[in-house]
């Protein structure tokens, strides 16, 4: 225990000192802290499921406030709080569902009883899961029981079946812990392999001889550019620079080498190439629940202009990045004010910081925010992992990864 | 054998890089510009918008990849230690710190004399006071005096150093510290030269040798040190050789540059995009506090918790809220203004560039600008507070004002309506008798100080307060606690340089009339080596070392305009090629005409001196030839009455001088001189009668040519009758 609180620590501080970079980095990193802390968390002879949730909620409070700006953070924390919930509710259900097959329990609901008597256990939980939460749009528009047995992600479901029949306590004890553990597994997997499954997409987005424009670097989308290029396709690429820490530099280098067209234009000059533009492609901080995006600053200048010309705006996210929370909550409008070093150089204008003379106020400010708002209304498209949305549906692929209750995870300050 | 040899060196170096990266903070500054507040708590412990100096200089370390940390602490041992005991810097993981803990050091010097004796340092080290705010990143600096290292064992030390241009005003208004004046080699960035106390007026003097040995030399006065040094473990070595060194800068550097112990060289390294400074009194306190507010220190800003700080949100211009403050919807809180947890600021109270600390409550009506409130501060309704240092536990009685630049130490009391005047500090501690004006005390400063006020500071203070109400009263106010510390006069004039005030426009009119008054002054440091071109080689051989730079100036030029003159008169040179290399050597010397016409005439009468003469009248014959055939050259120069003048006064010193075989002379040639129109008899009187106050041994030239000067004033008369005659 003390030893997952030192790991505790030292990531809260390196969060705090804002030393880990990128959302990919930090979403995996909190999920591998976090697994290690289900682990070694000792479980108690009943509600486990409560125990573990109260323990990752502590720990993901402090994770949280240590980088509010960081949204991974606190994405990676609802889902594996989100995981948690599923896996109790799978062998709660499974085992309930063993009963019901025989002795039909009084806590299960008609609709089971009266659509399909002899359901598996996996679909009961399924099911009962879906009676939990609002339906997806998948399962609305699917068969259900169909698309309930095969969660795409929850593959546990399967062989928590075959094992459904024991009852045992301590086989379920040590059953849970290891499921969860296997889920977040997978999904410390998935947001290794994320970058590669959006650029799988790149074929059926980038066509023949088109001219893509992207703003300042981002991983993603350089992984989707060059499995384009490996498939052969021809286009070129307009980077604009990403002032003021000129990312689009390093950007264009790697392009560059990996032997795409480049050419690298100033922000500014953004709106006087866009009507040259086959289609905008751009990474983001993190997607809201409402469709919008926060992303580097410049975008939604990108984002308006690209509107003007009727050039497509898609934004490649990875699951990490899926924010359960809408932009108007307080916790989630924090941006990140960088050193003004980054605009200008402190030797030339120190005499224009002179507190000494004048009135003693400084004169002289700088912003320089690390991020933008682009609304639902200005992206066409999302390319995560499951493939293509649409703004308006975010929220419901959102609902599949995270349980409402755990939208709030900072206790509110008593006022 | 020799190839595996050096393989096995090589894994020693990577041996000797990989031990843990060694720092030492000495949270003592050894100095005494946070008095009265240092006498109370050390400088390290005081709070910068709201978090410890200490903090910040830790945090850096820590981020830096400093492994290991000494603090050395002196003044207030326990203070420090308690502090860092609670606030669990002590029990960080990866990062160790301990403390050193002394009672009797008085400088910088004993201090890392002391902990060379503790054989503590295994490698190179970053010497660090603990009152710095840095976001730096060490990697690319430790990495270049390593690299230095292997090839150069004598490079003991990397001064960091960072650009900051002056600002056209003043050069010390930034941080209050004296301009500093530095020489590098611009190749190896190795430094030559540093004076932090560099005076306009007098300039620098720089050693010749620095010239000769490195091929060219850079000169700067707008580099800012950030006393950062990355050193090498022979540093202290060097402390303990020379055990008279105190001051890091003042004796270690200098006396390295100066002296060349055992051939050890400093190095620069400079860095652009990354802020370092350190607060060194309250003038840069207060421009570091601005800067953290801008965010230059980012990410060791108030918003993020960078180390046990309260969270605190930033809004709209600059301005950091904490999460728990109690405001009234009609307080105006202004920008770049930071409000602490648990503070609360009453109705219609306006706060601009100020920072506020924990735990405040401020009235009603109350007006804030450019003030440091430290924790639990009262500030009742009606106060007035304007670019103020407020410690924890003041309390301003209603009504009170604080005109700029004041500092209240801990727990004072202003009582109501009372106005404490500008620059005043006022402490509950009586203020040390002995005040060591002398330079070489400064440094006996906290330790001696402190040793006889702690026990008052921490044990009896409230007894003390109880007896203050009596008798401090009258100083502070009714119901006031403090005493207003006392400045002797000459102090109080320089008050205002280091204060959180901004400088009174009449000061600062001041300084702008003596930088724009003599402008040459300015580009003066730049212009110190003439151009190659009038450097005659004798003349480069011919000078000594003389202390004194203006006297060293003057023969210089001197000796460079008569080697000029000569090369005329061999060479037979146009006068007006003279005129302009004469000119360009004023320029380059930034002497004035006067000093022109001295030289000049020098030089003119050393070449008559020097021809062919065996009896003064054939040196009289010599001069008069000279003089006609120069004649225009010296007149070119003698526009006015002064340079007239002055050139008899330079030939009476010739004639006590260099040339005394003028003595006998002096009368016939001031005639010839006189005849020959070159200086007017206004001079000749204007002369005669500066002397008339003078000393005895001075008139002996005037009595000389007494009756020259009655012809000169009865000939003037003679004129002015007649023309008064023609009037009529």
């Amino acid at each position: 225990m003390p030893d997952v609180q030192a790991q505790v620590n030292d990531f809260v501080v390196k969060l705090q000192k804002r030393k880990i970079e990128g959302s990919k980095t930090t979403a995996k990193l909190t999920a591998e802290l976090l697994r290690s802390v289900i682990s070694q968390q000792r479980m108690p002879q009943t509600n486990q499921a409560a125990a573990l949730i109260q323990a990752i909620r502590a720990v993901g409070e402090q994770l949280i406030r240590a980088n509010p700006v960081e949204l991974a953070v606190g994405n990676i924390v609802r889902r594996v709080l989100h995981i948690i919930r599923e896996e109790d509710l799978s062998l709660t259900t499974a085992t309930i569902g063993g009963l019901s097959v025989s002795a039909a329990s009084d806590e299960e609901d008609e609709l089971e009883r009266d659509d399909h008597p002899a359901l598996s256990a996996a679909a009961v939980a399924a099911a009962s899961r879906s009676t939990l939460r609002p339906p997806s749009l998948q399962t609305l528009l699917e068969d259900v029981p169909h698309s309930a047995a095969v969660p795409h992600t929850y593959s546990s479901g399967a062989d928590s079946e075959e094992k459904s029949k024991s009852t045992d306590k301590n086989s379920r004890t040590r059953k849970l812990k290891h499921n969860i553990i296997e889920t977040v597994n997978e999904l410390i997997q998935d947001i290794n392999t994320c970058h590669e499954q959006i650029a799988e997409q790149a074929v059926e987005h980038i066509h023949q001889n088109e001219v893509i424009l992207t703003l300042g670097s981002s991983t993603t989308v350089i992984e989707f550019l060059c499995a384009a290029k490996e498939k052969r396709r021809s286009f070129r690429v307009f980077v604009a620079e990403g002032a003021p820490r000129y990312q689009g530099h390093v950007l264009a280098k790697e392009l560059v080498a990996r032997g795409l067209q480049t050419t690298v234009i100033t922000d500014s000059a953004v709106f006087a190439m866009i009507s040259r533009m086959n289609m905008v492609i751009v990474g983001a901080h993190a997607v809201m629940a409402n469709g919008s995006v926060i992303a580097p600053v410049g975008l939604n200048m990108v984002a308006l202009a690209a509107q003007r010309h009727a050039v497509p705006f898609v934004v490649l996210a990875g699951i990490h990045k899926l924010c359960p929370l809408y932009p108007h909550n307080p916790e989630v409008l924090l941006n990140e004010l960088k050193s003004p070093s980054e605009l200008l150089d402190f030797g030339e204008f120190s005499d224009c910081m002179d507190f000494g003379t004048g009135s003693g106020s400084p004169l002289l400010h700088v912003v320089n925010p690390a991020f933008d708002y682009v609304p639902p209304k200005l992206v066409s498209l999302f390319i995560t992992d499951t493939g293509g949305h649409n703004p308006s549906y975010m929220y419901r692929l959102i609902a599949d990864y995270y349980s409402a209750d755990d939208l709030v995870i900072q206790k509110r300050p008593a006022s | 054998m020799v190839a595996k040899k050096g393989g096995h060196r090589d894994e020693a170096e990577e041996d000797l890089a990989r031990d843990p990266l060694q720092a030492i903070l000495l949270a003592d500054s050894f100095a005494q510009k946070f008095r009265p507040i240092t006498l109370e708590r050390p400088k390290v412990l005081l709070p910068i918008v709201n978090v410890p100096m200490i903090d910040y200089t830790l945090a850096w370390l820590e981020s830096a990849g400093v492994e290991e940390v000494f603090v050395f602490c002196c003044a207030h041992v326990k203070q420090v230690t308690e502090y860092l005991e609670t606030t669990k810097w002590l029990s960080q993981p990866n990062f160790k710190v301990s403390t050193i803990e002394s009672h009797n050091c008085v400088s910088a010097g004993d201090a890392l004399r002391l902990i060379y004796e503790k054989n503590v340092i295994r490698g190179d080290f970053i010497l660090i006071s603990g009152d710095t705010v840095s976001n730096m990143s060490l990697t690319e600096a430790l990495q270049e005096h390593k690299e230095r290292r292997k090839k150069d064992s004598n490079a003991v030390m990397t001064m960091i150093v960072k650009q900051s241009k002056p600002s056209p005003v003043t050069h010390q208004s930034r941080l209050g510290t004296d301009e500093l004046i530095m020489a590098t080699d611009p190749d190896t960035k190795q430094l030559l030269y540093y004076e932090d106390k560099a005076d306009h007026l007098k300039g620098i003097s720089l050693d010749k040798s620095m010239l000769s040995e490195s091929a060219s030399v850079s000169l700067y006065n707008d580099k800012q040190d950030c006393y950062i040094d990355i050193c090498s473990q022979e540093v202290l070595i060097l402390f303990n050789d020379n055990f008279d060194y105190q001051h890091i800068r003042r004796h270690f550097l200098k006396g390295l540059l100066q002296d060349d112990i055992m051939g050890c060289k400093i190095f620069t390294y400079e860095i652009c995009s990354s802020y370092a400074a350190r607060i060194d009194n309250y003038r840069s306190y207060d421009a570091i506090s601005k800067d953290i507010i801008q965010r230059w220190t980012y990410p060791l800003v108030p918003d993020v918790q960078f180390f046990k700080n309260s969270a605190t949100k930033l809004e709209r211009q600059g301005m950091y809220r904490a999460s728990e403050i109690g405001q009234s919807r009609s307080a105006q809180i202004g920008p770049c203004t930071v409000i602490g947890n648990g503070t609360t600021i009453g109705n219609r109270t306006a706060i601009s560039n100020s920072v506020v600390g924990e735990g405040c409550s401020i009235g009603s009506n109350v007006t804030i600008e450019g003030c440091y409130i430290w924790h639990n501060v009262t500030v009742e309704d009606g106060c007035k507070l304007k670019h103020a240092i407020v410690c924890d536990g003041v309390i301003l009685k209603a009504g009170a004002v604080l005109e700029p630049g004041v500092v209240l130490s801990f727990k004072v009391v202003i009582g109501e309506q009372f106005v404490v005047p500008a620059y005043s500090k006022v402490s509950l501690l009586r203020q040390p008798v002995n005040q060591d004006s002398d330079e070489e005390l400064e440094y006996a400063d906290d330790s001696v100080g402190v040793a006889d006020n702690l026990p008052m500071a921490n044990g009896a203070l409230t007894n003390d307060l109880a007896e203050l109400d009596v008798c401090a009263t009258s100083e502070v106010g009714t119901n006031g606690a403090g005493f207003i510390w006392s400045i002797n006069e000459a102090v109080l004039e320089e008050e205002w340089r280091h204060s959180v005030a901004p400088i009174p426009a009449d000061k600062l009119a001041a300084i702008m009339q003596s930088a724009n008054g003599d402008p040459e002054l300015l580009t003066h440091d730049d212009n110190i080596l003439p151009p190659s071109g009038e450097l005659e080689p004798e003349s480069m051989t011919n000078d000594s070392d003389t202390e004194d730079a203006n006297d060293e100036e003057a023969t210089y030029f001197e000796k460079e305009v008569e080697a000029t003159f000569l090369r005329a008169v061999e060479e037979d040179v146009r006068n007006d090629h003279v005129i302009l290399e004469v000119n360009s050597l004023r320029l380059s010397y930034n002497m004035t005409a006067l000093d022109c016409a001295g030289a000049l005439f020098y030089s003119v009468m050393k070449l008559a001196l020097d021809m062919q003469h065996n009896t003064t009248s054939e040196l009289f014959a010599n001069v008069a030839k000279v003089m006609a055939k120069w004649k225009t050259l010296l007149k070119s120069y003698l526009l006015t009455i002064d340079e007239e003048i002055e050139v008899i006064m330079k030939f009476e010193d010739m004639c006590m001088g260099s040339g005394k075989e003028y003595a006998p002379l002096f009368e016939q040639i001031l005639h010839l001189l006189y005849d020959k129109e070159i200086i007017q008899e206004e001079a000749v009187l204007n002369w005669a009668s500066e002397k008339e106050e003078a000393e005895e041994s001075d008139k002996v030239f005037v009595k000389k040519c007494e009756s020259f000067i009655r012809w000169l004033n009865e000939a003037s008369e003679e004129e002015d009758e007649a023309s008064e005659e023609e009037d009529e």
